[in-house]
């Protein structure tokens, strides 16, 4: 294998930046970022070259080192390197390094920018250690850094009480999810012996029924993993908070690279997860994916909107998992990376024109202030609704004929009803945001974002265009599908023409969104839908109640318990265990002071008498 | 009985004699009376060594203590003026205490000498005692098996006199 | 009766019980000062018979040690009592209970 030491370089340069920046560089805004931005854009240049010395799947797929070894668990730190990670590293890196440098314009009034860069290249570090784990402990170690990393840049503006809050929520509901992954991952060490991917899929290989019963358990309870971190119901509350982070956060870990970990795990283990498993996993995402779609049409929140997208559209490729399609799968995960990276860089551009401003209804005609977000914008939506020749097309498309395949009508169905609701709710927000005429003083004299944020845009609306078949589905395919056949371009761009009926499906649902979106928005000064649906509207608008669930249920329980472990502590630990060991502590100690006279002739009247004692023992017997 | 069990006697006498003086004398309750008794045991103990032909010790006895290190107990308690401290009484307690640890030390320190095996002075000594001066073995031993401690000894003695000078300044930081 | 061991033996225990009572009864420093230097002295005793009749120097070496740690402690020791001395004006170990409670 040539280059071996490149993918240890890109695993640790972002770290070794966040650490330099953290030591040394916090006084300095700018060079700080140029360290961040360096740190990736090298590791997007040393996984290019890396690939292009060894290809998609180079001769040596692991390289790894001794870590721990404690009895029978041997736990290495070790890279995987395979078509899927190195796709990964190349979405983790090219993306991500898109939006560091969005970042460097987008952060650059804040005061704390070279703080935001550290976090920023902290994340980077964990992510890449994700993609490239080679086994459980290291996966689990990692996605716990992304997990404190998404914590740090969602609350970056703790003086605001509600990014403290929505930070906290995202920690406390991923741990939830993380606890599930933790026994999971016992669980699988416990049936297959081994921890590291290869080997555990090499043992299930050999002895197929080793999991028994306890694979089901094992898969779902690795699933809860995924539940957490790519925020599938029911833990999909946290992603929606989320949103209190930067802009370019949001971007970056809640909606192209985080919260797709938990799909990608899914994949990487793949083999672990049996029938039961996936049906459960295809149901979860499926209904996670129709139910984010709901809430999404009535969010006037403009990266609201999008959050709640995102986990309609990880809900598509957590459905795809389970239907045993991770080629669809990670393809809808990669395009998915580029136009919803593109889509939250453009509202942040919005948002940073309008100073600040969130809601869409006081936007309105930015067309001809922001040309530019106008145009990658649109081409965003177009990618994600799914239009063809458009990345989304491609990869909904896969997905949809996935479906099909399995003969999974009922999924079918929610995944073109979905498709529906999605250009629905996503050109709503483009009629009302970006056309007609403007709401407010503010949205009349937004200005167009500098080239900095601007170019990031470009280069992602261009992916977004063309990512559907540029061949990522070969790199997919050749690794979980050996024998499929290699298409050219071309080939690419008519594949959907293969499954006509997912295709025209497709494209109908397409055209009812956009239909529906244009009748009811494209001319309305105000939002017509929740006279027209009441009731449904505004449990819509509520995000179908389930914080208030979630209030009233899951944490008034977990209040009772603390409760009950606190008088428990308090009476029954410190009063009744404590107090008594104390009580007789101090009891005896008193006792015992009678003793210290202070008196010189008592203490060597009984130093006398103890070494009268020793004497007679050794001497006088 | 020779003349050294003679002087054996006589000397054994002395020490206890002036030793319990030293520590309760009837007449007098002043510390340079104790110190004056302290002297004549020492001197009469140097006469025990000399008896069991430690005529080194016995010199060093007599420089050291009787010298040295009398002479060190006297200034101080010339500079205490300690007068004060004559008119006080010793306590019942003290006595008793005292009486009793004392007691019961003796009773297992006697039981043992008692069960000691009773060695007779050894021939080769006995003979040459006058001849062999022992000072001469006693330094070539001083210097080859207990080069060390005697070294770490000469240390003991600069930190004892770093430390005396310390604790003697005016005022104590 | 010809003078044996056991004889200095019982003089050494004598002299150190003699000093034990003095440490235990008396309540002047200097002079329980002293009574643990009688009690040395009865160790030293012991000690040179001891090498005496065992024909051994290596009882004289330790009493020569133990001679000169002695004028070191009682350099101390005394510097001490003189510090205490000027600070409480006695020299009497009733007055020094500032360790009792």
């Amino acid at each position: 294998m040539k280059y071996e030491i490149l993918p240890w370089l890109i695993l640790f340069l972002p770290l070794f930046s966040a650490a330099v920046i953290a030591l040394f560089t916090l006084g300095n805004r700018t060079v700080s970022a140029l360290i961040s931005i360096g740190a990736i854009v090298t590791g997007f240049v040393l996984t290019l070259a890396f690939i292009s010395g060894n290809g998609f799947h180079p001769a040596v797929s692991e390289t790894s080192t001794a870590w721990l070894s404690i009895g029978s668990l041997q736990a290495e730190f070790g890279l995987k390197l395979d078509g899927l990670s190195l796709m990964m590293l190349l979405i983790v890196t090219g993306v991500g390094g898109a939006i560091h440098i969005y970042s460097f314009g987008y952060m650059h009034e804040d005061r704390s920018m070279a703080r935001f860069f550290c976090f920023l290249s902290l994340f980077t570090f964990s992510m890449l250690g994700i993609v490239l784990a080679s086994n459980f402990v290291q996966m689990f170690i990692f996605w716990e850094l992304v997990g404190v990393s998404s914590y740090l840049l969602i609350g970056f503006w703790f003086e605001k009480p509600s990014a403290g809050d929505a930070a906290k929520k995202a920690f406390i509901t991923n741990r939830l999810g993380d606890f599930g992954f933790l026994l999971g991952i016992l669980m699988v060490w416990q049936l297959l012996g081994s921890l590291n991917f290869t080997a555990l899929a090499d043992n299930l290989h050999a002895n197929p029924a080793a999991l028994q019963v306890g694979g089901t358990i094992a898969g779902l309870l690795i699933f809860c993993g995924a539940v957490g971190k790519s925020a599938q119901f029911p833990l999909h509350v946290w992603l929606a908070d989320a949103m209190e982070g930067p802009t370019p956060v949001s971007a970056l870990i809640h909606a192209a690279t985080m919260v797709a970990a938990g799909v990608y795990m899914l994949c990487r283990v793949f083999f672990l997860l049996n029938a039961d498993a996936l049906h459960v996993i295809s149901y979860v995402g499926g209904f996670t994916a129709l139910l984010a779609a709901l809430i999404a049409v009535q969010q006037n929140d403009i990266k609201r909107i999008l959050a709640y997208s995102t986990l309609s559209q990880l809900g598509y490729m957590v459905m795809s998992v389970g239907l045993a399609g991770q080629t669809p799968a990670m393809f809808h995960l990669t395009t998915h990376a580029f136009f919803k990276a593109l889509l939250f860089l453009g509202a942040g551009s919005v948002i940073h024109g309008l100073h600040e401003e969130q809601d869409i209804w006081k936007m309105g005609g930015l067309k001809k202030h922001m040309p530019v977000t106008f145009w990658t914008f649109f081409f965003g939506t177009l990618a994600l609704c799914g239009v063809p020749i458009f990345a989304g097309f491609y990869s909904k498309d896969a997905i949809l004929a996935q479906a099909l395949e399995q003969h999974n009508y009922i999924l079918f169905g929610v995944a073109v009803f979905v498709a529906a609701l999605t250009t629905f709710y996503m050109f709503r927000l483009f009629f009302v945001a970006f056309l007609g005429e403007a709401r407010t003083e503010k949205a009349k004299h937004a200005h167009e974002s500098p080239f900095v944020m601007t170019g990031p845009l470009m280069v992602l609306s261009v992916l977004a265009v063309v990512g559907g078949f540029i061949g990522i589905t070969t790199v997919y395919n050749s690794q979980f599908a050996p024998d499929a056949e290699k298409l050219t371009v071309v080939q690419q761009l008519l594949e959907p023409l293969k499954n006509i009926v997912p295709m025209l499906l497709g494209i109908g649902a397409v055209a009812v969104g956009l239909f529906c979106a244009y009748t009811l928005y494209g001319k309305a000064a105000t939002d017509p839908l929740p006279a027209k649906l009441g009731a449904l509207a505004t449990a819509m608008k509520n995000r179908f109640y389930f914080d208030e669930i979630y209030e009233a249920t899951f944490i008034r329980l977990h209040d009772a318990l603390a409760a009950l472990a606190d008088w428990i502590d308090r009476w029954l630990v410190e009063g009744f265990a404590i107090g008594f060991i104390r009580g007789g502590t101090d009891l005896s100690g008193r006792s015992l002071r009678l003793l210290q006279t202070g008196n010189l002739q008592t203490y060597a009247f009984l130093f006398t008498l103890g070494v009268a004692l020793v004497l007679y023992l050794m001497l006088g017997k | 009985m020779g003349l050294p069990d003679i002087l054996f006697y006589i000397f054994a006498a002395l020490t206890l004699l002036c030793g319990l003086l030293v520590v309760a004398n009837p007449f007098s309750r002043s510390p340079v009376t104790s110190a004056m008794f302290l002297v004549l045991t020492i001197i009469s103990l140097a006469g025990l060594f000399v008896l069991l032909n430690a005529f080194f010790l016995a010199a060093v006895q007599v420089i050291v203590y009787a010298g040295a290190v009398m002479v060190l107990f006297v200034f101080v308690i010339m500079l205490l003026d300690l007068k004060e401290e004559e008119r006080r009484h010793i306590k019942a307690f003290g006595f008793v205490t005292g009486v009793v640890s004392v007691g019961i030390i003796l009773s297992v320190f006697l039981k043992s000498i008692g069960s000691t095996a009773k060695l007779a002075l050894p021939a080769a000594a006995n003979a040459s005692t006058a001849g062999e001066s022992d000072t001469h073995a006693l330094g070539m031993l001083l210097f080859t098996k207990y080069t060390l401690p005697f070294e770490v000894i000469s240390v003991l003695l600069l930190v004892a006199m770093i430390g005396v000078i310390t604790l003697s300044k005016k005022d104590l930081k | 009766m010809q003078v044996g061991l056991q004889h200095y033996l019982v003089i050494s225990a004598l002299l150190f019980a003699t000093g034990l009572l003095g440490v235990i009864m008396r309540r002047n420093l200097l002079v329980m000062y002293m009574s643990l230097e009688l009690m040395l002295n009865a160790a030293n005793l012991a000690l040179v018979s001891f090498s005496r009749y065992n024909n051994n120097l290596d009882g004289q070496v330790l009493v020569f040690f133990i001679i000169t740690v002695a004028a070191a402690e009682v350099a101390v020791g005394l510097a001490l009592i003189v510090a205490l001395f000027r600070k409480r004006q006695s020299a009497h170990v009733e007055d020094l209970t500032s360790m009792k409670l």
